[in-house]
């Protein structure tokens, strides 16, 4: 199952002798972005084109009793004042539920808020103008007259009867509730030699991507289509919603995406804001920029997180596992987040609490309740940190309570690696894992040994620091299981086509997306290796509905996966049309000759006979000298699901080094690992890259990133002053290591691996936290972020 | 409300810049909005992040927190003229070779302040290089690569063998 270096190797598909697959090639057309050359949405502009800007309401929860647009009206440069109630004629709300999530529930959602405010930065009022300047200069003329009400934000409370009900329809503010129970947890529980138990809380945050949302709307009435340049992780979902809710028919928008400044899930989403401004453009017959500033960032883009979850854990002296048990508790702003819900990520942390352990006695509770907060929706890895740093912490709790060493812990009882296919204590289903060779690898890269004894040294010096490890399991490659049975519009699948050009180079237009993070290069390999030409005759077309096949765009992890797997078999048909048109020009059957490097060789030989520019000519040029019945194919398109299994998981471990300073509470990163097992490894340099920049959101959501609220429901630190992001010098080199386990779903066997880094850094930081503050007798920290008060708290110093 | 115009001169990648601005325009809306010079980029708009970060007589600032009417009689620099000039072509070729980049938003800014830091000359430590980059906000490397970049450069453009 895996590869190694074993002698002698076996040969597949991916060893042909031009393969690209596995080779840390640099990415295609990288040099217009270090060039300052690319094309962001918010470097668009159009003729005609006007700005919009949103007049937001500063209560988290009010009624509007009016609106009073005449000195806006008459502003310099101010276009049109349009209110939810005028913009409502144009486009039709939408609720943010998925059947498969029984019983989830959320309320009608509308582009600008109609008569009532459901948070701080909820859209009332558009001002339309030349420049967005004067756009903010009119939004300042707005009259509007708000009836605070009452505020709905602890989600402790959010369920009690005193609470208000924030939609009264819905009967009280429980978005949806899941409960699982699978083994027999009370016994485990009774069969432990000791339970440990705890709180985890884990602060808002939020994505906080360098180029804020960004929009052109361009509805043509002219042609009646609605051009849309948007900077989204899903164009052709994008489509369909604005078509929908518009009126329109899919055919009559196209979603353009070109370079993204950052997504990372926050751009996944749909966004209030954004509808309004497609409708605006419709109402307005012009194209409608919105560029969302900073602290519109802040209070609009998506928050993620906000859990507290009380847990157990059951454990025997010998070290096994016997039981677990969570209750999350999760709050979500006034409306669940269409179209992918914002019950996903809760449902995700019971689905992988206890993950990649063998003790299946768990009994789990999800409650995700309404508040009158931002929105709160799936943000790169999806309820991962949560169960990885919930089972990590209650690991290695335990560990310190019966005295055994984290890793050791693990071992006894992380699923074996013959054991697969196998499943997780939530009913998971595990094709192949590997946690204990990713364990050995980690222990091996990272010198544990050593760093105990240095560890042990420093802390005689008055020192201390502290290692940590979290092991998880991350789901990538996501099925239809995910959002299609769920009645969402989201595709599963991916398509490629494949055209050879007249000059014997590569057109491939693809459903998934580049956010940066080399999808674009991912593909380019995929079908250069499969076709048999040199990575630079391959151009990559994306992020156009107009002329990509349909997909699902780029997020959980699929664009290698899903959208690799599609391009390499896509590369794999049009080299069978190729040759069909090549043997008809040699007068060879087909099967005996192969493209190798950009010519049509013999197999076997690779004696040149005709250059693939040459086939091109006769084709396109001369097809009256082929043989009558011959017409040359020379595209080709194929579509990719994964069908097995309903995600590919993946898996590997973490271990953060750290000290923490007992004077002052800082703690200070000094190195970190990541061992991860993506399955075939297209692009290592890439993978590597994806799991640094994760790493590294999960340390921010560790140590520094929190969006705080006061009780009524204000956000206290909008801005990126007040809001701490991790910066270059904070952060610790990152060491990226990796165990290969193919699936057998696909032919090139690659899982995602954008996630890994953001699952496990919470997890192994906090771990790494309490590890150094052991010997001090702190009370174990559990509640994220890490702040240095925090820590003084637990050492007793405040 | 802006009532306040101001003609302005400068220089931009070389070339001499004659426009009315409206005394609020930041330099980096002037760049992008009225010369259509689109490498740098908008942020945070509060001298946080760094990706509207250009030179201006040489130094480079915060193009969100200087006015374009603060750059009378200036040389102002952006990544477009500076990518022409193949200045930094040691360096743009080394974030493009170790990928120290993934959606590109921070790079003209942080290619410029990279820059500097080289131009003052010597091999940094990776701790000095993370503190002289330290007000640019990356959100998709963790940084680990534009320090490898940035000391490879450093390292080739001394005649250090790494």
């Amino acid at each position: 199952m895996k590869i190694v270096d074993d002698s002698p190797p076996i040969l597949t598909a991916l060893d042909r002798p031009n393969s690209y697959i596995g080779r840390a090639v640099p990415r295609p057309n990288i040099a217009r972005l270090t060039q300052g050359r690319a094309q962001y949405v918010s470097d668009v502009t159009l003729p005609r084109m006007a700005h919009v800007a949103f007049v937001r309401s500063p209560h988290a929860h009010a009624k509007i009793n009016s609106i009073d647009a005449a000195a806006a009206k008459k502003a310099p440069g101010v276009i049109a004042v349009v209110t939810g109630a005028e913009l409502s004629k144009m486009i039709t709300p939408w609720v943010g539920v998925l059947t498969h999530l029984k019983g989830i529930k959320s309320a009608p959602q509308h582009a600008i808020a109609v008569d009532r405010a459901c948070w701080a930065g909820e859209a009332v009022c558009a001002v339309v103008a030349r420049t967005r300047a004067e756009a903010e200069d009119g939004c300042e003329l707005v009259q509007i007259d708000y009836e605070e009400l009452a505020a709905v934000t602890d989600p402790e409370t959010a369920l009690d009867p005193a609470t208000p009900v924030i939609h009264p329809s819905l009967g009280d503010n429980l978005t949806f509730e899941r409960v699982h129970v699978a083994g027999d947890p009370d016994k485990g529980f009774a069969e432990a030699d000791e339970v440990i138990e705890t709180t985890f809380v884990f602060g808002r945050h939020t994505g906080v991507t360098n180029e804020p949302r960004s929009i052109v709307a361009d509805w043509n009435p002219g042609d009646q289509r609605m051009t849309v340049y948007q900077g989204t992780q899903a164009p052709h979902m994008m489509q369909n919603l604005f078509a929908k809710h518009l009126g329109l028919q899919e055919h009559q928008v196209r979603v353009i995406t070109k370079d993204v400044g950052g997504s990372f899930g926050i751009k996944v989403h749909t966004y209030a804001d954004e509808m309004a401004a497609v409708a605006l453009s419709k109402l307005l017959r012009r194209p409608i920029k919105f560029v969302a500033d900073r602290i519109e960032s802040f209070v609009t883009d998506i928050h993620a997180r906000d859990h507290r979850v009380k847990a157990r854990i059951g454990i025997k002296n010998d070290g096994s596992i016997t039981a677990w048990e969570i209750d999350d508790l999760t709050g979500i702003g006034p409306y669940s987040v269409y179209p992918r819900t914002s019950g996903i990520e809760a449902n995700q942390v019971v689905n992988l609490t206890g993950g990649p352990y063998t003790c299946g006695n768990y009994k789990a509770r999800a409650r995700v309740v309404f508040q009158n907060k931002n929105v709160m929706c799936q943000y790169r890895a999806v309820g991962h940190p949560i169960a990885t740093a919930v089972t990590e912490g209650l690991v290695e709790l335990a560990a310190a309570k019966i005295g055994m060493d984290p890793l050791e812990i693990r071992r006894r009882n992380l699923i074996p690696d013959d054991a697969h296919p196998s499943q997780g204590p939530s009913g998971i289903k595990y094709e192949a894992l590997s946690n204990h060779e990713a364990l050995a690898h980690l222990d091996a890269m990272m010198n544990y040994a050593g760093l105990r004894a240095e560890q042990e040294r420093l802390r005689k010096q008055g020192i201390y620091r502290g290692i940590g490890f979290a092991s998880f399991v991350e789901v990538t490659n996501p099925s239809a299981a995910f959002y299609g049975v769920g009645g969402a519009r989201i595709s599963a699948q991916d398509g490629a086509t494949v055209r050879l050009d007249s000059t014997g180079a590569i057109f491939c237009h693809i459903g998934v997306s580049e956010q940066g993070q080399g999808a674009e290069a991912v593909v380019a390999q995929c079908v250069a290796s499969s076709f048999g030409v040199p990575m630079d005759k391959v151009r990559v077309i994306m992020g156009d509905t107009d002329n990509t096949p349909y997909g699902g765009g780029t997020w959980a992890s699929r664009a290698a996966g899903i959208g690799g797997e599609a391009a390499w078999q896509a590369g794999k048909a049009l080299r069978q049309n190729v040759l069909a048109v090549a043997g008809s020009i040699l007068q060879a059957k087909p099967e005996t000759l192969d493209i190798s490097n950009g010519v049509v060789v013999d197999k076997g030989s690779n004696t040149e006979r005709i250059g693939l520019d040459e086939v091109a000519r006769i084709a396109y040029f001369r097809p009256d000298t082929l043989p009558a019945g011959v017409q040359a194919e020379l595209v080709a398109t194929r579509h990719y699901v994964p069908r097995q299994w309903a995600f590919s998981f993946t898996n590997g471990i973490q271990a953060s080094w750290l000290e923490v300073d007992t004077d002052s509470g800082f703690v200070t990163l000094l190195k970190h690992w990541c061992v991860e097992d993506c399955g075939t490894v297209i692009n290592p340099q890439l993978v590597d890259e994806q799991v640094r920049g994760g790493v590294v959101q999960g340390i921010g959501a560790a140590l520094f990133e929190h969006c705080q609220y006061d009780a009524r429901g204000q956000l206290l630190n909008g801005n990126m002053a007040d809001y701490l992001v991790p910066m270059a010098v904070e952060m610790p080199d990152i060491e990226v290591g990796h165990v290969v386990t193919p699936t057998a779903d696909s032919e090139l066997g690659a899982k995602g691996a954008g996630e890994a880094g953001t699952a496990g850094a919470p997890g192994s930081v906090m771990n790494a936290i309490n590890d150094a503050l052991r010997p001090l007798g702190a009370v174990p920290l559990t509640d994220m972020p890490f702040t240095p008060d925090k820590i003084l708290r637990a050492l007793g110093k405040v | 409300m802006s009532d306040l115009r101001c003609d302005i001169s400068m220089t931009v990648n070389g070339e001499a810049v004659h426009e009315t601005v409206d005394a609020r325009q930041t330099l980096v809306d002037f760049l992008r909005e009225q010369l259509v010079l689109t490498g740098s980029h908008v942020g945070c708009e509060h001298g946080v992040c760094g990706a509207c970060t250009v030179r201006v007589n040489g130094l480079i600032v915060r193009g969100c927190l200087m006015l374009a009417a603060q750059c009378e009689g200036a040389k102002v620099e952006t990544i477009e003229g500076v990518s022409d000039t193949g200045e930094i072509a040691d360096l743009q070729d080394a974030f493009e070779r170790r990928n120290a980049l993934q959606c590109g938003f921070c790079t003209p800014g942080m290619l410029l302040t990279a820059q500097e830091l080289l131009a003052s000359g010597g091999v940094p430590s990776r701790e000095k290089i993370r503190e002289h980059i330290s007000g640019n906000y990356c959100r998709c490397t963790g940084y680990h690569a534009i320090v490898d970049a940035i000391e490879a450069v450093a390292q080739a453009r001394n005649g250090v063998k790494p």
